[in-house]
C-alpha cells in the first residue's frame, strides 16, 4: 500500500503542487509565528535581563513599578520614604558595594522641527546618577560626556540618530509645563526597557532630573552587592531599615518578573498571528480536498481495479490517507523551513519600520518542529479524509465500466438540508444579544454558507450570463463550465469567501465606528481646540488661564477631572467653567439646562440618574475619593452622554477644594475666529512653543482614533492576506484541474476553430466567474456580519450606524476580479498551449 | 512519385498536398511518418484513406486538415497554401472552411445538441443558415433531440451530432477520422450513408481516415497509405475488393 501511494505521488507531482503550496503557506505562518515570537522574546529577555546587572536589590515604593510614569499623585501627604538620607544609608551597609537612586518621568523633546520625538507613550526622562567610579550603570556613553548641570541634556543613541541631534546642539524639552532648553552633553546606549519598545529617553544630572520631573525622592533605589554578599543576604539587611510602605526585592526577581512580562506579551501576540495562521489553514483545506477528490475521481478504473482483486475498503481509504501524508509531511517540511525565514524576514521587516528589536539568535524550539510538521500532516490528512473515504465506496464493478459515475443528486439533497440548519441556527444565535453567542452564531452561520455553496453556485453563476454575453461562445462555455462540478467550484469559492466574509465584516464595522467618532465629535464638540498634555498627564492650570485671556479666544474651559461616588456608584467628576462650557460642548438635555449650573449644582448623565433614580432638582450626595469629604450639590440638568462627553459636571468652585493639586485634564477652547493656521498658532506661541502639549482641532481628535482604527484594520488586512493567497492557490489548482480534465474537449474546440486567444479567455472568465462568486457570497456575508456585530456596538456608542462602505467593497469585488485573471494565468496558457492533435487522440 | 499520379479526375481540386513529408526525431532515432506524398482531392469526392497501423494515414489527414505541422511540401486548401500560416490564421481556417468528425465524438456535454450542431459557428460569431440548418438537422434526423444533452443519447445519436456540426457551417471539406470507430455496425452504417448523401446530393467533399473495408466501400475512391508513401489507388470500390487489397499490402508488408 505504501509503495503504490508513493508511486501515486510521485507520478501526480504537478497536480499536487497547488495542495503542497497551500499547506506549505500554512505552516510557514504558524512556525514563521512560533519562531519569530520565541526569538524576539529570548533575545528581549536577555537584554531585560542585562539591565538588571547593576542590581542586586531595588527598594520600591509599594505599588509602583519602575517603569510608571512619574505620577505623583499624592506623594506630598505620604511620609517621606525613599530620600537621600536613606539612600545614604543604604549604601554604608555592609554588604552593599555601591547604591544610586533613580527617578523617571514625562518629558518631552521636541525634534529639529518643533515636534514631539518619538510616541506620546514612551519619551521618559531620567537621571544620572554616578555611582562611585562616576558613572551610572544604567547609561553607556559612546559620545560626549555625562550631564552635569541643569544646562546639560544626554540623549540615547536612538532618539539622537532619529533626530539628528549631536553632542553641542541645543534641544528644547518639557516634562510639566514650561519649555527649557539644554545642550547636549552626550550620547548613550542603554538596555532601559522602554527604550528597547521603541521610546526616547533622555538623562539629566540628578538635581535637575528631580527638580523638572518633580520629585522630592527617588522612584526607586537600586543597590549592588559587594563581591561575596548574595543578593538574598543584602536584601535580608536592607529590609531592617526600609521606610514604611517600601519594598525592597531582589535583582534576580526584577529579572523575573519582567522575563515573565515579556513571555506574557509575546504569547499573546503568538496567539493572534496563530489564529490568522489557523484561518489560513482552514481555507487551505479546501483545496486539499479538491484535489484528493479529483485525484480519486481520475483513479476511479483504478481503485476498482484494487478492489475487484482484494483490496478492502478500509485498505483503499487508507492508501488515501497515506498518499495525503506524505503531500503533508513534504509541504510541512517546506513549510517549516520557509517559516524559518519568515521570522527572519518578519524582524528585519519590522526593524526597518522602525521598531529597534533586540539582536538574538534565532530559537526554534524543539515544540516548534514538532507543531509545524503535526499540523501539516495533520491538516492534509484530515482534508483527504472524505475523498479517501469516497474512494472506498467506489464498487469493484466500476473497474470493467468505461464511464465515470456522475455524483448522485441525493448527496446535495442531503447536504442542502444539513447547510441551511446550520445557516438558521447560526442567524438565531447571532441575533442574540451575548457577544460571544454571537460571535458563535457568526461562524456558525459561516460554516452553514460553506455548506450550502453548492447549492448558490447555479443561481449564482446563471444570473452572470448577462454579464458574460458580451464574450459570445466563450463566455457561455465559461459560464456552464463553472457549474459542471458544483462542489468543486463551491470549495474554491468558498475558501476565497472566508477571507473576504472576515475582511467586510471588519471593515463595515471600522467604517461605521470611525463615522461614528466623527460625528461625535462634529456633534457634541462646539470648541474648536482641544488642549492637553501629549500623554495626557495632568496639565497645570496655568495653561488654562493663560489661554482665556488670549485675545483670540473667545471661550474657554478646563475639564478639571475628579472622581468620587454619587449615592455609591464610582463616577467621573469634571469641574468646568459654568459660564464658558455652552459655548463649547454641546448637551442634549433630558431635562433641566446648563442654566442652572450655578454654585453647589452638578448635570448628571442619563446612564447614572437611570440608575439612581435621579431627577433635576433633586440633591445628590457626591463623596470625593481624594479627600473623603461629601458635597451636596443640586442636580441643574440630565443629560444624554457619548463616548466623548459623559460623568458629572459641576462648576470648578465644586471641584477645587476637594483637590490636593490642582490639575487640568484638558482645556477646551472656542476661538474667535473658528479653527485656522494662525489661531492654532497663537494658541502654540502663547503656550510657549511647547512640544509636551498637544493642540488638536474636532478633525485631529476623530483622526487620532479614526486613525488607530484605521491602523488596526490595515493591520488584520495584512494578516488576512495569507488566508486570500492561499484561497488564489485554489483557483489556480481548480483551474489546472479543469484545464487538465477537459483537455480533449479544448483540443477539440481547438479544431474546430477557437484560437488560443479565445481558450485563454475561456479559462479566464471561468477563473473570474469562480472568483467573483465567491467574493459577491463573502462580501454579502460579510456585510450581514458587520450588521449583526454593529447592533451590538449601537448599544453602547449612541451616534453608531451601520455605514457600508460602497466604496471598499467594489474595490473587494474588482481585486475578486483581478484575482480570477491572475490565477488563470498560468491554467490559461497550458489550456492554449494543448495541441489539438494530442487532445484529440488520446484516451 | 514525386509528380502527381493520385490526382483528382475531372473536378476541381479542393485540397492537394504535394510532396509532403514530416519527419520525427533526428538522427538514429528519427522516425518518417509521411514520405513525399502528393495526392488530390477532388471536390464533391468522398475519398478515404486506408492504410496498416503506423502507415501515416491519419498523420496525412491531420497534416491536410491544417490540425499538424509537416516537415516539407506543401499542402494547398482551396487557394490557401497551409504552410505559410501561423496558428491563428490556421485556426480561422479550420473554423471557416474545415469541418471535422472525430472519432471520440468530441461533442461538450455541456451544450445540447443543437448547441453543440452549431458551436463553430457560434465560435465563429456568425448566425446559422436556418434552412440549411433545418435540412441538415433533418437529414442526420436528429428533429425529436435537439434539446438533448450528449450524455442522454446514445454513441450513433453523438456521430450524427458531430455530423450535423461538421455539415452545419457548409465547409469546403470535411474531415474523419475514424467517424465509425467507436459505433457498432448499424450506427456506422448510418453515418457514412450521411456523409454519402451530403456528398451526392450537396456536393460536399468528405475525407476520412478509416482502417474499416466497409466504411471504404461508401466512398468514391479510396487511397492506400503504407509506411508514409500512397502505395495504391481504388475508384468505386466494395468492402470486398478493398478488403483483398489491404490483405495484398499485408502480405507483402510481411514477405518484404
Amino acid at each position: 500500500m505504501f509503495r503504490t501511494a508513493l508511486r501515486n505521488v510521485l507520478a501526480h507531482k504537478a497536480r499536487l503542487l497547488m495542495t503542497v503550496l497551500a499547506v506549505m503557506l500554512g505552516v510557514a505562518f504558524v512556525s514563521g509565528t512560533l519562531v519569530f515570537t520565541d526569538t524576539f522574546g529570548n533575545a528581549y529577555k536577555n537584554k531585560s535581563a542585562k539591565s538588571f546587572d547593576h542590581v542586586s536589590v531595588a527598594v520600591q515604593g509599594e505599588g509602583s513599578s519602575s517603569y510608571d510614569g512619574g505620577g505623583d499623585d499624592g506623594e506630598a501627604k505620604r511620609p517621606p520614604r525613599l530620600t537621600d538620607a536613606f539612600l545614604e544609608k543604604a549604601r554604608d551597609l555592609p554588604g552593599a558595594e555601591s547604591a544610586i537612586g533613580s527617578v523617571s518621568g514625562f518629558t518631552a523633546v521636541a525634534d529639529k522641527d518643533g515636534k514631539l520625538v518619538g510616541g506620546e507613550w514612551g519619551t521618559t526622562g531620567s537621571n544620572f546618577y554616578p555611582a562611585e567610579n562616576g558613572k551610572d550603570p544604567r547609561y553607556d556613553f559612546t559620545e560626549g560626556a555625562a550631564p552635569k548641570s541643569a544646562a546639560d541634556i544626554a540623549l540615547d543613541s536612538r532618539t539622537a540618530d532619529r533626530t539628528g541631534y549631536e553632542v553641542g546642539d541645543t534641544v528644547r524639552y518639557s516634562t510639566d509645563g514650561p519649555v527649557r532648553t539644554a545642550k547636549v552633553s552626550g550620547v548613550f546606549d542603554t538596555e532601559d526597557g522602554s527604550v528597547l519598545a521603541g521610546g526616547s529617553l533622555v538623562v539629566f544630572d540628578n538635581d535637575t532630573a528631580r527638580k523638572v520631573l518633580g520629585k522630592t525622592e527617588y522612584d526607586e533605589i537600586d543597590l549592588k552587592a559587594a563581591a561575596g554578599t548574595s543578593e538574598t543576604a543584602l536584601k535580608s539587611a536592607v529590609e531592617k531599615i526600609l521606610p514604611k510602605s517600601t519594598d525592597a526585592v531582589t535583582g534576580t526577581q526584577l529579572s523575573d518578573d519582567q522575563a515573565d512580562m515579556i513571555e506574557e506579551s509575546t504569547s499573546s501576540m503568538s496567539q493572534v498571528l496563530l489564529i490568522f495562521a489557523g484561518i489560513a489553514l482552514f481555507v487551505g483545506i479546501f483545496i486539499i480536498a479538491n484535489t484528493f477528490t479529483m485525484l480519486v475521481a481520475q483513479r476511479t478504473k483504478e481503485l476498482a481495479l484494487m478492489r475487484a482483486v482484494g483490496a478492502s475498503r478500509r485498505q483503499v481509504t487508507r492508501s488515501v490517507l497515506i498518499e495525503a501524508f506524505l503531500v503533508g509531511l513534504v509541504a510541512a517540511v517546506t513549510g517549516f523551513v520557509l517559516g524559518i525565514g519568515v521570522a527572519v524576514g518578519l524582524e528585519s521587516l519590522m526593524n526597518s519600520a522602525g521598531a529597534s528589536l533586540p539582536d538574538g539568535p534565532l530559537v526554534v524550539a524543539p515544540t516548534t518542529i514538532v507543531v509545524a510538521l503535526l499540523i501539516g500532516v495533520v491538516v492534509t490528512m484530515l482534508a483527504a479524509w472524505l475523498p479517501g473515504r469516497r474512494a472506498a465506496k467506489i464498487p469493484p464493478v466500476a473497474a470493467m465500466n468505461s464511464v465515470h459515475a456522475t455524483p448522485t443528486t441525493r448527496g446535495l439533497v442531503v447536504r442542502n438540508t444539513i447547510g441551511s440548519i446550520i445557516v438558521a441556527l447560526g442567524v438565531v444565535l447571532l441575533l442574540n444579544d451575548d457577544n460571544y453567542v454571537m460571535a458563535g452564531g457568526a461562524a456558525v452561520i459561516l460554516v452553514g454558507v460553506i455548506i450550502l455553496t453548492p447549492l448558490l453556485s447555479r443561481p449564482f453563476i446563471a444570473a452572470s450570463a448577462p454579464l458574460l454575453k458580451p464574450f459570445g461562445v466563450t463566455g457561455k462555455l465559461a459560464r456552464l463550465n463553472s457549474v459542471r462540478n458544483p462542489r468543486r467550484t463551491a470549495s474554491t469559492a468558498a475558501a476565497l469567501m472566508i477571507g473576504l466574509t472576515l475582511i467586510t465584516a471588519m471593515t463595515v464595522v471600522a467604517t461605521s465606528m470611525s463615522e461614528a467618532i466623527n460625528k461625535m465629535a462634529a456633534g457634541s464638540l462646539k470648541a474648536d481646540y482641544t488642549v492637553s498634555m501629549a500623554n495626557y498627564q495632568p496639565l497645570a492650570p496655568e495653561i488654562g488661564e493663560k489661554l482665556d485671556k488670549l485675545p483670540e479666544v473667545a471661550a474657554s474651559s478646563p475639564l478639571r477631572t475628579a472622581y468620587g461616588e454619587v449615592d455609591g456608584s464610582y463616577s467621573q467628576i469634571s469641574g468646568v467653567d459654568a459660564e464658558a462650557f455652552g459655548e463649547l460642548v454641546s448637551l442634549d438635555f433630558t431635562s433641566g439646562s446648563l442654566a442652572g449650573l450655578q454654585g453647589d449644582s452638578v448635570l448628571v448623565d442619563r446612564h447614572t440618574a437611570d440608575e439612581q433614580h435621579l431627577k433635576t432638582g433633586d440633591t445628590v450626595a457626591v463623596r470625593f475619593e481624594e479627600d473623603d469629604k461629601t458635597a451636596k450639590l443640586r442636580i441643574a440638568g440630565v443629560y444624554e452622554q457619548n463616548e466623548m462627553i459623559t460623568g458629572l459636571f459641576t462648576p470648578l468652585s465644586v471641584v477645587d477644594p476637594h483637590l490636593s493639586k490642582i490639575t487640568d485634564e484638558q482645556v477646551l477652547v472656542k476661538m474667535e475666529d473658528g479653527t485656522s493656521a494662525k489661531a492654532e498658532d497663537a494658541i502654540v506661541k502663547a503656550l510657549g512653543d511647547n512640544p509636551a502639549i498637544k493642540i488638536q482641532d474636532k478633525d485631529a481628535i476623530s483622526n487620532e482614533i479614526g486613525g488607530a482604527i484605521n491602523m488596526m484594520l490595515n493591520m488584520l488586512y495584512g494578516l488576512l492576506a495569507m488566508a486570500i493567497l492561499i484561497a488564489v492557490l485554489g483557483v489556480v489548482n481548480t483551474l489546472a484541474m479543469s484545464v487538465f480534465e477537459r483537455k480533449h474537449e479544448i483540443g477539440m474546440l481547438r479544431a474546430i476553430g477557437l484560437d488560443r486567444a479565445k481558450v485563454k479567455q475561456m479559462v479566464r472568465l471561468e477563473s473570474i466567474v469562480i472568483s467573483l462568486f465567491g467574493a459577491v457570497l463573502g462580501v454579502g456575508l460579510g456585510v450581514f456580519m458587520g450588521w449583526a456585530v454593529g447592533n451590538s456596538v449601537a448599544d453602547s456608542v449612541a451616534t453608531y450606524t451601520m455605514e457600508v462602505p460602497v466604496g471598499r467593497i467594489a474595490l473587494f469585488l474588482a481585486i475578486a476580479a483581478l484575482v480570477g485573471v491572475l490565477a488563470a494565468v498560468w491554467p490559461a496558457r497550458s489550456a492554449a498551449r494543448l495541441n489539438p492533435l494530442m487532445a484529440i487522440k488520446a484516451e | 512519385m514525386t509528380t502527381t499520379p493520385f490526382a483528382a479526375r475531372a473536378t476541381a481540386v479542393a485540397a492537394r498536398a504535394t510532396d509532403l513529408s514530416k519527419v520525427y526525431g533526428q538522427g538514429e532515432t528519427q522516425v518518417v511518418a509521411l514520405d513525399h506524398v502528393s495526392v488530390d482531392f477532388g471536390q464533391g469526392e468522398f475519398t478515404a484513406i486506408m492504410g496498416p497501423s503506423g502507415s501515416g494515414k491519419s498523420t496525412l489527414m491531420h497534416c491536410v486538415a491544417g490540425l499538424d505541422s509537416f516537415s516539407s511540401g506543401s499542402v494547398r486548401l482551396g487557394e490557401t497554401e497551409l504552410s505559410m500560416l501561423k496558428d491563428k490564421q490556421l485556426t480561422k481556417l479550420r473554423r471557416d472552411k474545415i469541418g471535422f468528425i472525430f472519432q471520440a465524438f468530441n461533442l461538450l456535454p455541456t451544450l445540447t445538441a443543437l448547441e453543440n450542431i452549431t458551436l463553430p459557428m457560434d465560435i465563429a460569431g456568425r448566425k446559422p443558415d436556418k434552412q440549411w440548418l433545418e435540412q441538415v438537422i433533418d437529414m442526420v434526423g436528429l428533429s425529436g433531440r435537439l434539446g438533448h444533452r450528449p450524455t442522454e443519447l446514445s454513441g450513433g445519436q453523438q456521430q450524427r451530432v458531430a455530423v450535423a456540426r461538421a455539415l452545419a457551417s457548409q465547409p469546403e471539406i470535411i474531415f474523419g477520422d475514424e467517424p465509425t470507430g467507436n459505433l457498432d455496425s448499424r450506427s456506422g452504417a448510418e453515418v457514412l450513408g450521411f456523409l454519402r448523401n451530403s456528398v451526392r446530393d450537396l456536393g460536399q467533399t468528405v475525407v476520412m481516415v478509416t482502417h474499416d473495408p466497409v466504411a471504404a466501400s461508401y466512398a468514391d475512391r479510396v487511397i492506400f497509405l503504407a509506411d508514409g508513401r500512397i502505395v495504391d489507388e481504388m475508384l468505386k470500390p466494395t468492402a470486398d475488393g478493398v478488403l483483398d487489397r489491404m490483405k495484398h499490402f499485408d502480405a507483402k508488408g510481411r514477405t518484404s
